[in-house]
């Protein structure tokens, strides 16, 4: 029998976060890895930081937001400084724009309403097509505008990824690669995994994304979700010609450009079709028509890990105390928060913010008629 | 009924010649040479300089895989020269870093 003092069940953003967190506290950490079978979304996604348009319907979320987006710069410095690895953290300042001047009201609400909900504190501008086109010279005249929002980000997600891990084994935590953990048993106020080995663990924290679904019953927890597949595409390298990040386009530190943020209910199938890469590219193109004779040379898909509504969920079991989950779609974005006070929570100290409790479970419990 | 083949005898002599341009230079090249085959004959190695660290590349695989042949055709920058057969008159440059958007390697 192999021991670890905490057992992080899942080697994506937000398990190496929350595991760098604890290695950081001098824990002792081991992180399971299930391979490549895995829908990895940490290998998949867009690499934004990103503030502007969360929590719109959950004012707790977009403090939570805006408190890791807040946390980001620093985070970075002190990860970057351990292992050399850069980040290419973007300077503050992202983009939402828009083709259709309906879907931009539609939006202005929104942050307006949410503004209102943070008495006043949610700092957003809208700019009109002319004001837009002085900030970014290359949008097209199809863009009627766009919302800024100062606070918004982005990073080379595989970089973050790599410095977590490396960190995480410089600190000498533990990844063990390529043993899906398949169950998972409480035995004397611990529990006892099982990978194909057996490990015992005196807590454990569930960061296994659409995999938290199958694992939380077994320690009295629930993490309901759903794929939600999203389509990216690769351009060759170009001149920086993009200083802000858009919620569709980008360009990385290294020149290419990447474009996503489509959205598919396609179950759990990440294979990519021909068509929404079509719909996604021409999109960029009317928004960055200089794009229109790049050459796109890569493109994938990947699942999203959506909670019904959306929003985190963060719970410790009430049944197995000493089990925690944490699952999110936005490991980017939270990473800082994950691994500066998620780690602290299932560490069993008091991170000092009272509105995690809006991320527990508990709200998709409809009430039994009597 | 046979496949057409993809594969050709070497003529000697050589069916015959046009002239390209690398970079202002006049290169004589023989027809059905690929741009890189040319360059190379002509003795022209480094055909770009890389995005990343700014340095000296040239055709390695000759088949259309490693993209370390990338030269700039006729104003189309990122042009596989080993993938392009040459034709009188072509202007080709060489590649420096990351393509612009101006359309050329400006």
């Amino acid at each position: 029998m192999h021991r670890t003092e905490f057992a992080i069940i899942g080697g994506g953003l937000v398990g190496m976060a929350t595991a760098w967190g604890l290695v950081r506290q001098g824990r002792r950490v081991t992180v399971f890895d299930e391979g490549d079978i895995a829908f990895r979304a940490a290998r998949g996604n867009f690499g934004l930081v990103w503030v502007q348009g969360k929590g719109v319907r959950l004012p707790d979320y977009a403090r939570w937001t805006r408190l890791s987006a807040s946390l980001w710069p620093g985070f970075a410095r002190e990860l970057e400084e351990e292992t050399g690895v850069s980040l290419q953290l973007s300077k503050p300042g992202g983009l939402e724009l828009f083709l259709d001047e309906g879907e931009l009201d539609t939006h202005a609400a929104d942050l307006k309403g949410l503004r209102d909900a943070l008495g006043g504190d949610y700092p957003f501008e809208r700019l009109d097509g002319t004001a837009l086109r002085k900030l970014v010279p290359s949008a097209g005249p199809d863009v009627v505008g766009a919302i800024f929002g100062p606070e918004d980000l982005n990073c080379n997600p595989l970089y973050l990824l790599r410095a977590l891990a490396q960190a995480v084994v410089g600190r000498g935590g533990r990844i063990v690669n390529g043993a899906a953990v398949r169950g998972i048993k409480p035995d004397s106020g611990g529990f006892i995994l099982d990978n194909g080995g057996q490990w015992a663990a005196e807590r454990v924290v569930l960061c296994a994304g659409l995999g938290n679904t199958t694992l939380a019953p077994m320690v009295g927890l629930e993490a309901p979700s759903w794929p939600d597949r999203g389509h990216l595409l690769i351009t060759e390298r170009l001149r920086p010609f993009l200083d802000h990040p858009t919620a569709h386009v980008r360009q990385t530190g290294d020149g290419t450009v990447q474009i996503g943020a489509s959205h598919e209910d396609a179950g759990f199938d990440d294979a990519t079709s021909a068509q929404v890469i079509g719909r996604i590219a021409r999109q960029a193109a009317r928004l960055f028509p200089v794009l229109e004779n790049v050459r796109v040379v890569r493109s994938w898909a990947a699942l999203r890990v959506m909670s019904p509504d959306g929003h985190p969920i963060y719970d410790e079991s009430d049944i197995h105390p000493g089990a925690f989950v944490a699952t999110c779609h936005s490991g980017v974005t939270l990473a800082a928060v994950h691994a500066m006070l998620l780690a602290r929570l299932v560490a069993g100290d008091d991170p000092g913010i009272p509105y995690l409790e809006s991320f527990s479970a508990e709200r998709f419990r409809v009430p039994q008629a009597v | 009924m046979p496949n057409d083949s993809v594969f050709r005898r070497l003529s000697d002599p050589p069916d015959g010649e046009v002239t390209i341009r690398f970079d202002g230079q006049p290169v004589a090249a023989r027809e059905g040479d690929s741009v890189a085959a040319a360059l190379l004959a002509a003795g022209f190695a480094a055909l770009r300089t890389t995005p990343a660290g700014g340095n000296p590349r040239g055709p390695w695989c000759m088949m259309g895989v490693c993209f370390d042949c990338l030269v700039e055709i006729d104003g189309v920058p990122n042009m596989q020269a080993c993938m392009t057969p040459v034709r009188e008159g072509m202007e080709i440059r060489p590649m420096s870093g990351a393509r612009s958007l101006g359309g050329g390697d400006g």
